[in-house]
C-alpha cells in the first residue's frame, strides 16, 4: 500500500482550563488516521467526541500538544506561520454553518478570490478563476456580484465548496458539510463533493454525526467517542459488521424511513441498550 | 489648528472607499432620517462657520474697543459686543474654531490611543489583552475631571495638553467597544476559512474584522465627541482651560456668567452654540445607530399587524371531515407583514387533526410552514405574523383571535409546548427545579413543597437517575440530552392532553435521540397524549408516528397513516423526500442482526 497522504498518529489536543490556573482539559487522547490519496475517511462521533477537533488541528486552527501529523511526508504539527501559508495550497475547509462562513458583507466574487490572492494571483487571472469556480459548483455567472445573503443554504454550500477547490487542494477537511441543509439539498452537495472528488482526485476526511451520510460518501470510516478512535475500518465493514458497542448503539439509535423497518431496529437497541446511558 | 477641522467628517469619509455601495446607502438612509438631516445640518454649519470665520465676520476676535463694551446688535456687529467691546459674532465663530478643535484633539487621540489596541487585543489575544485590559481598567476608574484639574495644576493652562490628556482617558470607549466585537469576529468561520486560505493576519483584519467594527465605532466618534466637548467647554467655564484671550465657547460662557446681571445675552449665544452642537452630536449618534444597525422601523410595522390582527377570514368548512375533538385546523392560512405593509402568505390552506392518543407527524423542508402551522395551534406566532384565515380548534374551543388571558388558560391545561433547542430554552440563571417549580404554583397554586414533589416526579418520569440532583443543578450543568428531557417534564406538568413538539429531538446525538424519543413514546402512551410532532427526519416519523403530514411550500400534499405515506407514497414529492433519504439499499436490519450473526 502507498504512503499515505496524511498521517495522524497519536495526536493530543488539549485546551486551557477556565480561570486562572486551571488545568488543562484533554479532548484527544491520542488519535491515529491515515488518509489515501483521493480516497475519503469518513470520521463519524457525538457532540463533544472531539471529531471536529481532529479537523482544526490538521488545518492548524488549534495548537497540537503531542503526536505528530504529517502531511505527504513531511510533518506539519508545528508549522510556523511561513509553512502554514504554504500548506493552504494542498490543504483546505468546508465548514458546517454555511450561515457564518461566508463573511456576509463580500460579494461571493470576493470571498472565492481570497484564496487566489493570498496565492499572488493577479486580479484579472482571479476573476476569471472565479468564473470557473462558480461554473464547477453549478452556479450562475452572476453570483459573483452578489451577497451571501441572497443564497440559499444549499447555495452557500456549493460556494463554500467552490472557495475550499479554489487552489487546487489535495485534502480538503469537510467539517459537517451537510448538517445543516435539508435532506434533498443534502444530496445533491453530496453528489457534487463526489463528483469533485472523480474530476479532481482530491481527499476528504469527511467529519459528520451522522452515520448514513458518512456511509454514503466514505471510503474508511473511523467512530470517534470521547477524544478516542473505537472502530476504523473500511465503510462496509465499520457500518454492517460492526466490532464495537458504540459504534453498534450508532447504527441502531439512527431512526430509518420504513416504519416496519424501525420497529425491528427498535426492537434490537432495546435488546441491547435498555436502560444503558450511551 | 484649522487643519484639524476637517476631521470632523473624516471618520465616514476614511471608510467610504472600502465599501462605497454600502456607505452610500446609509448615508442617503442617515439624510432620509428626519433627526438625523436635522443633526448633520446643525453640525455642517458649525463646522462650516468655524472653517471660513475669516470670510464670515470683518473683526478680529481680540480686537476690543472699551469704550463700546456690551454694545447692541449693529450693522458690523450683528450679536453686539461683550464687556469688553469685542464682538461677539466674530468670537463665536474663532470660538468654534478652538473648541471643536480641541474636542476633536481629544478624540484623535482617543482614537488612535483606543481602535488599534483594540484590534490586536481582540485579535491577538494573550499578554497584550491581558496587559493592555489592566491599563484601561485603571484609565476607567480614574475620574476625568479631577486628573484634568490637577494637570492644569501641574502643567499650566494650556488647552492643548489638557485634551490630549482627555483624549487619554476616553481611550477605553474605544478599546472596549473594538476588541469586544473583535473577540466575537475572530471566532466567526469566515475568519478561520480566511486563515486556512492563507491570508496572513493584517489582510484578515483589513478584509474582515475592520468592516465589522467600522459601524460602531462612528456610533462611538459622535457620542464620545459630545463628551469631550461637553468637558473641554467646562474647564473653560471654570477657567482653568486656556489663557484667557484664546476665544472659546467655554471662555465666553465665564464672561458672561461674570455679567449675568448686565446682559443676559452673553451668556445666550455661546450657550446656545454648545448646547446645539452637542445636541446635533448626540442626536446625529442615535440616528447613526438606527441607520447603520437597522432599528427604528419595526414599531410602525407592528402597530399596522395589531390593526390586522383582529381581522380573520373565516374559513369555508362545507364539506370538510368531521373535526377532532383535540386539535382540528382547517383551511389554515398564516400570513406575515412585510416591511411595506403587504402581506405574504406562508401557510395556505391547511387542514389537520389529531386525535387524543394519537401521534401526527408533520414533516417538511426547512420553509415549509411546519412551524409555523405548529405554532398558529399554539398561538406563539412571532411578531408580524399571524393567523389570516381559517379555524383551529383546541379541545372543542375556538383559538383564532383567542385573547391572552385564555390561550395562558389553554396552555396550561390542555396543550403544552416541547421546543427544538432544549438549552436556550432554560433560563441559565435559575435552577433546573425552580424553573419546573414556579409554572407549577403557577398553573395549580400548590404549595412550594407539593410543587417541588411533583417536579421530582415529573423528573423520574423521564427517566432521569438522579432527580435530585438534577433538580438542584443550573442548565450548563446537564448535557442537552438531560435538558430536553426537563423540558418534556415541565411540558408534562399540567397533565396536558395535546402536546407539540418542534423538533424535539434534532438538536440532539442520536444516540442521545433514541432514548428521548423511548421516553417521549411511553408518556404518550401511559398518559393517553395527542402528539403532533414538527420534524424534518422521516426516520422520526416511522418511529414514533401514526399518521404524517407531508408539506411543502406552505401546503400539506400528502397526509395518511405512516405505513402508506412512507413505503407507498402517492405524491410525487414525498417520493422525491424518500429517494434523498441516505439509507436506500441498505437493508436497516443489518445492524439489528448480529444476534443472527452470532448463530451462525
Amino acid at each position: 500500500m502507498s504512503e499515505p497522504l496524511l498521517s495522524v498518529e497519536g495526536l493530543r489536543v488539549s485546551f486551557p482550563g477556565k480561570g486562572w490556573r486551571a488545568p488543562e482539559h484533554e479532548v484527544l487522547h491520542g488519535v491515529d488516521l491515515h488518509i489515501e490519496a483521493g480516497r475519503t475517511h469518513g470520521l463519524v462521533g457525538g457532540s463533544g467526541s472531539g471529531k471536529t477537533t481532529i479537523g482544526r488541528a490538521i488545518l492548524g486552527l488549534v495548537p497540537v500538544a503531542g503526536g505528530s501529523i504529517t502531511f505527504d511526508g513531511r510533518p506539519i504539527h508545528a508549522a510556523g506561520a511561513r509553512q502554514r501559508r504554504r500548506l493552504s495550497r494542498d490543504i483546505q475547509v468546508i465548514f458546517q454553518d454555511p450561515f457564518t462562513s461566508l463573511n456576509p458583507s463580500m460579494t461571493i466574487g470576493d470571498t472565492l478570490a481570497e484564496p487566489l490572492l493570498a496565492q499572488r494571483l493577479s486580479s484579472r487571472e482571479a476573476r476569471s478563476r472565479v468564473a470557473g469556480l462558480l461554473d464547477d459548483v453549478a452556479l450562475p455567472a452572476d453570483a459573483m456580484d452578489r451577497l451571501p445573503r441572497e443564497f440559499s443554504g444549499g447555495q452557500r454550500q456549493r460556494i463554500a465548496i467552490a472557495r475550499a477547490l479554489a487552489i487546487g487542494p489535495r485534502l480538503i477537511v469537510c467539517d459537517e458539510p451537510v448538517s445543516a441543509l435539508d435532506l434533498t439539498t443534502q444530496r445533491t452537495v453530496l453528489d457534487l463533493l463526489q463528483e469533485v472528488q472523480r474530476t479532481t482526485g482530491v481527499a476528504y476526511l469527511f467529519v459528520s454525526h451522522d452515520l448514513a451520510v458518512v456511509r454514503h460518501v466514505s471510503d474508511v470510516v473511523s467512530v470517534i467517542r470521547r477524544g478516542e478512535i473505537v472502530e476504523s475500518g473500511t465503510a462496509v465493514q465499520v457500518t454492517e459488521r460492526p466490532q464495537h458497542p458504540y459504534t453498534r448503539r450508532l447504527l441502531l439509535s439512527a431512526p430509518v424511513a420504513d416504519p416496519a423497518a424501525q420497529r425491528v431496529r427498535r426492537e434490537a437497541y432495546r435488546r441491547e441498550f435498555a436502560g444503558t446511558e450511551a | 489648528m484649522t487643519e484639524s477641522l476637517p476631521a470632523l467628517t473624516e471618520p465616514a469619509g476614511a471608510a467610504a472607499p472600502h465599501v462605497p455601495a454600502v456607505r452610500r446607502g446609509a448615508f442617503r438612509r442617515l439624510v432620509r432620517n428626519p433627526l438625523g438631516l436635522v443633526a448633520a445640518v446643525v453640525l455642517l454649519v458649525v463646522v462650516v462657520g468655524a472653517a471660513a470665520a475669516p470670510w464670515l465676520t470683518t473683526h478680529a476676535p481680540d480686537a476690543a474697543d472699551l469704550r463700546s463694551a456690551f454694545g447692541p446688535s449693529a450693522p458690523g456687529h450683528p450679536l453686539g459686543l461683550d464687556s469688553a467691546g469685542r464682538d461677539i459674532w466674530s468670537r463665536l465663530l474663532f470660538g468654534a474654531r478652538n473648541t471643536l478643535g480641541g474636542a476633536l484633539l481629544a478624540l484623535a487621540v482617543a482614537m488612535v490611543l483606543g481602535i488599534p489596541a483594540g484590534l490586536v487585543a481582540g485579535y491577538a489575544g494573550r499578554w497584550f489583552d491581558a496587559v493592555s485590559g489592566w491599563v484601561v481598567n485603571l484609565l476607567m476608574a480614574l475620574p476625568a475631571m479631577i486628573v484634568l484639574l490637577a494637570a492644569r495644576a501641574i502643567i499650566g493652562p494650556t488647552v492643548w495638553a489638557l485634551m490630549i490628556i482627555l483624549g487619554v482617558l476616553a481611550a477605553p470607549s474605544f478599546f472596549r467597544l473594538v476588541r469586544g466585537i473583535v473577540v466575537n469576529v475572530r471566532h466567526e468561520l469566515y475568519v478561520d476559512s480566511a486563515r486556512v486560505s492563507g491570508l496572513p493576519p493584517w489582510r484578515i483584519i483589513g478584509r474582515h474584522v475592520l468592516v465589522v467594527v467600522r459601524a460602531p465605532i462612528i456610533i462611538q466618534i459622535s457620542l464620545v465627541a459630545g463628551v469631550a466637548l461637553g468637558l473641554q467647554a467646562g474647564l473653560e467655564f471654570i477657567g482653568v482651560g486656556s489663557s484667557s484671550d484664546l476665544p472659546t465657547w467655554g471662555g465666553m460662557l465665564n464672561e458672561g456668567f461674570q455679567f449675568v446681571q448686565r446682559d443676559r445675552t452673553l451668556l445666550l449665544w455661546p450657550g446656545l452654540a454648545l448646547g446645539l452642537t452637542s445636541a446635533a452630536l448626540v442626536l446625529l449618534g442615535a440616528a447613526l445607530r438606527d441607520v447603520l444597525e437597522d432599528r427604528g422601523t419595526d414599531p410602525v410595522v407592528r402597530r399596522r399587524d395589531r390593526a390586522a390582527q383582529r381581522a380573520v377570514a373565516p374559513a369555508v368548512l362545507d364539506g370538510k371531515a368531521e373535526r377532532s375533538p383535540l386539535l382540528s385546523i382547517r383551511s389554515l392560512a398564516v400570513s406575515y407583514a412585510l416591511p411595506d405593509g403587504s402581506q405574504r402568505e406562508v401557510v395556505h390552506e391547511v387542514d389537520l387533526d389529531v386525535r387524543p392518543g394519537e401521534v401526527v407527524g408533520l414533516v417538511g423542508e426547512s420553509g415549509s410552514g411546519k412551524t409555523q402551522t405548529a405554532f398558529s395551534a399554539l398561538g406563539i406566532l412571532p411578531s408580524g405574523g399571524r393567523v389570516s384565515r381559517g379555524s383551529i380548534q383546541v379541545d372543542g374551543q375556538e383559538v383564532v383571535g383567542l385573547s391572552a388571558a385564555s390561550w395562558r388558560q389553554l396552555r396550561s391545561h390542555v396543550v403544552s409546548y416541547v421546543p427544538q433547542e432544549p438549552m436556550s430554552n432554560l433560563d441559565p440563571s435559575f435552577t433546573v427545579g425552580s424553573q419546573l417549580v414556579e409554572p407549577i404554583r403557577a398553573a395549580t397554586g400548590a404549595s412550594r413543597a407539593q410543587a417541588r414533589e411533583r417536579a421530582l416526579g415529573l423528573l423520574r418520569s423521564v427517566e432521569i437517575e438522579d432527580p435530585e440532583r438534577t433538580f438542584r443543578a443550573y442548565p450548563h450543568e446537564i448535557s442537552g440530552g438531560m435538558a430536553q428531557r426537563v423540558l418534556l417534564a415541565g411540558a408534562m406538568a399540567c397533565n396536558p392532553r395535546l402536546l407539540i413538539a418542534d423538533e424535539p429531538t434534532t438538536a440532539l446525538d442520536v444516540t442521545v435521540q433514541a432514548e428521548v424519543l423511548e421516553v417521549l413514546r411511553r408518556l404518550q402512551q401511559e398518559r393517553g397524549l395527542g402528539v403532533l410532532l414538527v420534524t424534518h427526519s422521516l426516520g422520526v416519523v416511522a418511529d414514533l408516528c401514526d399518521t404524517v403530514a407531508v408539506m411543502q411550500d406552505g401546503r400539506i400534499v400528502e397526509s395518511g397513516p405512516v405505513d402508506q405515506v412512507l413505503t407507498a407514497p402517492r405524491e410525487e414529492y414525498t417520493r422525491r423526500l424518500l429517494a434523498a433519504v441516505l439509507d436506500e439499499g441498505q437493508p436497516p436490519t443489518v445492524a439489528a442482526g448480529r444476534a443472527d450473526e452470532g448463530e451462525r
